[in-house]
């Protein structure tokens, strides 16, 4: 879609963001012109994604300005007219993208955000799957793809609405080459037929940035060049070389690509794998794998990001058993169980895996403590020394620099000097004098002391530097040899051609070209529909209808905790255990134990020789109420003298005790009349007092709790669903969708809220029916104000979920907030344990704006009440108005932009 | 003897870690502080502020003193209405009582015709409607018994019964209230720091590097076990002191050592829960889910929200496989009774077997899910 007299031009002016303390940018100004391809390199941590996230207005501009397509970002008016000519793919494979959806039902999904009608819909969909190759994959679930194709969707995403700015973060990050090299063709050619296309793009590899138009280097949330490739490289091979020229200033200190001391390696095998196979259900990760690596070589492993690399690496540290085929070190077979091998490996896992919150020592005291060495102060500072990590000895390991966290994970691998090392994608994201450094270490290590190290990488330049490397792909090997030998095999350039080469033998590439859809067909973003809401509600349902724990607690969930609440919190005591301390033991004193005994209230167990006895027996929980008949009990009786008979009732559960004393009054009471009449003295009755149990004449527990028990499950469990849906977005990334796409805020909630009220509402139908059929209390009112009021409570609830989880940043926080914040009114203020008549001042207050006392009222009422319309409408009314208004709260409170 | 030092050392490691971690930090202090607090004094007894109101018919002397022996705390001051207008405004959920006084109960009365009131009961609000109404009749029968006397229509009683509350002679309800919500803090707290501690060294690929090194699963599991454990059994015992004994001013009839012994015994259980639940979660959403499903049925069967008498008889039988049912019947004995190890022995026998049984089985499935890592 066109904006009339726009430009396309971006300009950034004094543009600084804050992580709290951390400056991300630093008063940045730039001018990018529309229409090209324009670069943005350096490594991570420099501040090229918070610009990136500022630029497509996913991130909230904290000061400067940015206009982007003819009007300032930072004006909100602006960049919702604008957001539907934008595209972002954020940094992170398919971050944005759904994984429990199929490639199709993403695209969709996307296709519905910019409300286009449904042929126009298929009719791109269509096209752009077929230009990316990935028709044939339709029905795939996106997490089940690899990384290129995630890809290639994520841009096909992208792509489905005709953006005038594509916005791409890293998007070849951890892919292999040939996809890497495909994408960008496919870029290529869109450009070609729409040259009106801005595109913007950060790239962690230096050499795919000599194909742009412009490119802007970073460093340290500044800008140290912007211009063409050719002017940044100069005299320089290639732009690596000249991007560091350029941060130090100064000419780097030649660190040759090849390893200076080629030292003659022993031809003693080390690591021997030998049709090393390892599936998943039925996905092979690893197939019939072969390979030898002798003492003191480097050894590399390439390939892209799932491909098997880092299977192949924990079968060999016994992490994770093979399926078959057999993995040797030093000759023996690997096993996870023995303990001295492990001493021999040491092992970096892909990301930074240290703890965070231990300092640099303490880390490394750890590891010492852990593995036993016995000069462990000695070898802590050895390190510590050897790896430069000096000034950082105190500071937490997670507040390092990724380089910095690296030397110190090495460091900790090789504490225990192992005379093997794994390595698993060490030098990912780090920049590249500390990939140099790490590098030196590592070649040290190699040559000084004869350790063996198999290292993985997607970087062609470390490539280079080992001794033999491997090519891996789809869980195969494909070539293995020296560098040399490899480039000279393929009779091509460069390590990365003949990775190329072999893999294109490997597999047919699928060729790609540029969509078949008109650019520039206008599609009616901007129409005021439904079309946004159903579309975040569609996606909901299949994302929950595919994940069994949280579809268990939606349905189980209420069940279960229906059937505790039910059996469990029942009020109905009764059989309760008793002594007897008759010290009379005359036929009136027998008489009146036997009116406790006869009672179904009491069970009477051993009679009592001691009140010492009576004690222990209550101090032991044995009996919960002992009564003493004094010694002149019949005698007093026959001659009419007062007397007393202590009953002393376990008072240590006062709702227990209270009602034990309640049956003891009545059985008093009640053997006083009936003596009274069996000796004729008819007691006259002064006045009789005759409570009246209304509703529920039994008076069971049971009439009661079952009604009242789904006030709390249907605040409890759909509040914490429609929270965890909410801060499951963004806790994944998913939700920059909702930052970047015209969806308003009011869409974004509602949207994910639909498929929620639904499910609590068939939750209210299984609770009802639970109530009549399992617990037998039958509906004694009018079923439609209640089937009303359920569906108005249920709104409110989830409503009040979507309330609390724009206020939690995580899924734990939203569950546990939302849990405790909706549990605790119900039971304190809604009238579950005490009526909302019973409560004071600011209590009841709090109780009269608490959803739980309408509903409560109002299941009770139509249930064992037996109300109608005219008795619950006050009820309904109130229930009517928590729900709109708890949603326009959350809606405000909700962000539309990253902080 | 290496072994133990590394288990030592991995737990203490989990200690530092968990002192730099504010949210969790944070929770602790909260429930261990003002949750607690908040609990034991927000619940008070049964029959507190109970709303009642009274049809006269009468309008009598008896009538009208009648009216007026209802007091606070128990009661509302009562509400006079129409006669007739009681269930209506019992539909609407006003009052929980309405007594209904006949036309001429006082003459009835004096001519030994023996009249009748009527006490209406709202028999849905469960905990007060039974109590409430034997608070009703007798307060009622009393203030009746002394005008008859008064007028010389009946003798004074000559059998009576002395009820004593024993272990809590002032109804004290804080007291109760206090400890069990102490006792599911700890349900709740442990199983959460356990098994977050867990699922955190998952999701950061720090449980890998650990396997890598010479240690067993089980060393891993039982050094969270024993610092989770550790953290959890000093704070219960300063809650004890400072909040429940200092702030609340909750008396401890018992022993507070034994007490203290009876919940680590405890949280053994509770840890490998914890453990348990981690394992079988694959993301610590779906973690926080579970803890809700599972450890909420537990506390609420325990017998600390309803005395477990309540329950039907198979239920009864079946909770006693949980290990937070013999925790709380040991710590009220220890707590309010005061019963010594020769009573509570049974319930600590109990506790240990059911740990040792969750935790063998947690570490099995620990082991296993290991194994299944990709």
């Amino acid at each position: 879609m066109r904006v009339e007299g726009e430009t396309s031009d971006i300009r950034i002016s004094g543009v600084t963001h804050r992580y709290r303390k951390h400056v991300a940018l630093d008063s940045i100004s730039l001018e990018l012109p529309g229409g090209q391809l324009v670069g943005f390199i350096g490594p991570d941590g420099v501040g090229k994604s918070t610009l990136l996230g500022l630029i497509t207005g996913a991130k909230k501009l904290q000061s400067g300005n940015i206009d982007v397509l003819g009007g300032p970002i930072g004006n909100s008016g602006h960049r919702h007219r604008i957001c539907p000519a934008i595209a972002f793919m954020p940094q992170g494979l398919g971050r944005n993208l759904y994984p429990e959806l199929s490639v199709r039902e993403n695209l969709e999904f996307f296709s519905g955000l910019f409300a286009q009608g449904h042929s126009e819909r298929d009719d791109r969909i269509v096209a752009l799957l077929a230009a990316t190759g990935l028709a044939q994959f339709e029905d795939r679930l996106m997490g089940k793809l690899s990384g290129g194709m995630k890809q290639k969707l994520g841009l096909c995403c992208a792509l489905i609405h005709d953006p005038k700015l594509l916005v791409l973060d890293e998007p070849t990050t951890g892919v292999d080459p040939l996809s890497r090299r495909q994408f960008w063709a496919l870029i290529d050619a869109i450009r070609a037929k729409s040259p009106e296309l801005s595109v913007l793009v950060s790239t962690a590899y230096m050499e795919e940035a000599d194909g742009f138009d412009r490119i802007v280097a970073m460093d340290a949330g500044q800008v140290i060049f912007q211009g063409k490739p050719a002017e940044l490289k100069g005299s320089d091979d290639d732009l690596e070389i000249a991007y560091r020229r350029l941060r130090s200033q100064e000419l780097p200190v030649q660190s040759e690509g090849k390893n200076k001391t080629n030292v003659q390696i022993e031809a003693s095998p080390v690591i021997v794998a030998r049709g090393l196979t390892r599936r998943f259900g039925d996905f092979t990760a690893v197939d019939n794998v072969d390979f030898t690596i002798n003492q003191g070589e480097i050894f590399g492993f390439l390939g892209s990001n799932g491909c098997g690399k880092s299977t192949t690496m924990k079968m060999l540290t016994g992490l994770l058993p093979s399926s078959s085929g057999e993995a040797l070190l030093f000759g023996n077979p690997v096993d996870a169980y023995d303990r001295k091998m492990r001493r021999e490996i040491g092992y970096m896992s892909q990301a930074f895996s240290l703890y965070g919150e231990l300092s640099v020592h303490q880390n490394l005291q750890l590891h010492a403590r852990i593995f036993a060495i016995a000069d462990r102060e000695q070898r802590v500072s050895e390190l510590t020394e050897r790896f430069g990590l000096e000034e950082h000895r105190h500071t937490l390991a997670t507040a390092l620099p990724l380089g910095i966290k690296q030397r110190l994970s090495l460091a900790v691998a090789v504490i225990h000097r192992p005379r093997v090392l794994i390595l698993d994608e060490p030098t990912s994201g780090v920049d590249p004098e500390a990939r140099d450094s790490f590098w030196d270490l590592l070649i040290e290590l190699s040559r000084n002391e004869s350790v063996t190290i198999f290292v993985s990488t997607h970087f062609m330049g470390e490539a280079e530097r080992c001794d033999r490397v491997s090519f891996m792909h789809a869980g195969r090997v494909l070539a293995e040899g020296t560098p040399a030998e490899l480039i000279a095999i393929e009779g091509v350039e460069s390590l990365e051609d003949a990775f190329i080469s072999i893999l294109e033998a490997a597999e047919k590439p699928v060729s790609v070209v540029a969509p078949e859809v008109e650019f520039g067909t206008k599609s009616q973003a901007s129409r005021r529909d439904f079309s946004r809401v159903l579309a975040y509600a569609r996606r909901e349902t299949v994302e929950v209808a595919r994940d069994p724990v949280r579809l268990a607690f939606a349905f189980l969930g209420s069940a279960i905790l229906m059937l505790v609440f039910c059996f469990g919190i029942t009020l109905d005591i009764d059989e309760l255990e008793f002594a007897v301390l008759d010290l009379s033991q005359g036929p009136e004193s027998r008489a009146y134990s036997a009116e406790f005994a006869g009672s179904s209230y009491f069970k009477a167990t051993s009679p009592l020789q001691s009140a010492s006895e009576g004690r222990d027996r209550l101090v032991a929980g044995e009996v919960s109420l002992v009564v003493e008949l004094p010694p002149d009990f019949d005698r007093k009786m026959s001659t009419g003298e007062p007397t007393q008979i202590l009953a002393t009732v376990d008072g240590a559960i006062p709702f227990k005790g209270e009602t034990v004393e309640g049956y003891v009054s009545g059985l008093h009471q009640s053997f006083l009349s009936e003596y009274a009449h069996s000796n004729g003295k008819t007691q006259i009755d002064i006045a009789r007092i005759e409570p009246r149990f209304r509703y529920n004449q039994s008076f069971e527990s049971i009439a009661a709790m079952a009604p009242a028990m789904p006030a709390i499950l249907l605040i409890m469990l759909p509040a914490v669903l429609t929270a965890v849906s909410v801060a499951r977005e963004r806790e994944l990334g998913s939700v920059v969708n909702f930052y970047v796409t015209p969806t308003t805020r009011l869409e974004f909630l509602v949207g994910k809220q639909i498929p929620y009220i639904l499910i609590a509402y068939a939750n209210f139908l299984l609770l009802a029916g639970m109530t009549v059929f399992l617990f037998g209390v039958p509906l004694k009112g009018n079923p439609f104000p209640l089937a009303v009021g359920a569906l108005l409570y249920v709104w409110a609830t989830t409503s009040y979920g979507l309330l609390i989880a724009t206020m939690t940043s995580s899924q734990v926080a939203a569950t546990f907030a939302t849990a405790i914040a909706s549990v605790v009114p119900t039971i304190q203020f809604s009238g579950l344990l005490q009526p909302v008549s019973t409560l004071e001042g600011g209590a009841q207050v709090v109780g009269s704006l608490w959803p739980s006392s309408y509903f409560l009222h109002l299941n009770v009422g139509a249930f064992t009440k037996g109300l109608g319309w005219e008795a619950l409408a006050p009820d309904i009314l109130a229930l009517a108005c928590f729900g709109p208004v708890l949603t326009l709260i959350a809606a405000l409170c909700l962000r539309a932009q990253e902080k | 003897m290496q072994r133990f030092y590394c288990i030592f050392w991995l737990g203490l490691k989990e200690v530092m870690s968990l002192r730099r971690d504010w949210v969790m930090m944070a929770l602790l202090v909260w429930s261990f502080t003002l949750a607690p607090i908040m609990e034991a004094t927000g619940v008070a007894s049964s029959v507190n502020n109970a709303s009642i109101a009274f049809a006269d018919e009468d309008d009598s002397p008896l009538s009208r003193s009648l009216a007026t022996a209802f007091f606070p705390p128990e009661f509302q001051p009562v509400v006079l209405i129409e006669p007739g207008k009681g269930p209506a405004y019992m539909d609407a959920g006003r009052f929980i009582f309405v007594v209904a006084v006949p036309p001429g109960f006082e003459k009835d009365l004096r001519a030994g015709r023996s009249p009748e009131i009527q006490v209406l009961i709202d028999a849905t609000a469960m905990e007060q409607a039974g109590i409430g109404a034997n608070y009703i009749t007798s307060i009622l029968s009393a203030e009746i018994h002394r005008y008859a006397i008064g007028i010389d229509l009946v003798d004074a009683p000559s059998i009576s019964v002395i009820l004593r509350s024993a272990f809590n002679p002032n109804r004290d309800t804080v007291r109760f209230a206090g400890i069990v919500a102490l006792i599911g803090q700890i349900m709740w707290l442990t199983t959460i720091l356990t098994g977050a501690a867990m699922i955190r060294e998952r999701e950061h690929g720090t449980i890998e590097h650990l396997l890598a090194m010479p240690l067993a699963p089980f060393d891993i599991a039982i050094a969270k076990i024993w610092a989770n454990a550790a953290v959890v059994l000093v704070a219960a015992g300063l809650s004890l002191t400072f909040v429940m004994q200092g702030s609340l001013g909750i008396s401890i009839a018992g022993s507070k050592m034994l007490f203290l012994v009876g919940t680590a015994l405890f949280l053994f259980t509770a840890t490998a829960l914890g453990v348990f639940l981690a394992t079988i979660a694959r993301s610590m959403a779906q973690f926080a889910l579970l803890v809700m499903l599972i450890v909420l049925p537990m506390l609420m069967l325990s017998g600390g929200e309803t005395p477990i008498e309540g329950q039907p008889a198979w239920l009864q039988a079946g909770t006693l496989v949980l290990p937070s049912r013999h925790y709380m019947s040991a710590s009220q004995a220890i707590v309010f009774k005061g019963a010594g190890i020769e009573t509570v022995w049974p319930e600590f026998v109990w506790m240990t077997l059911l740990g040792i049984a969750l935790l063998l089985m947690s570490l099995r499935l620990f082991r296993r899910s290991l194994a299944q890592i990709s």
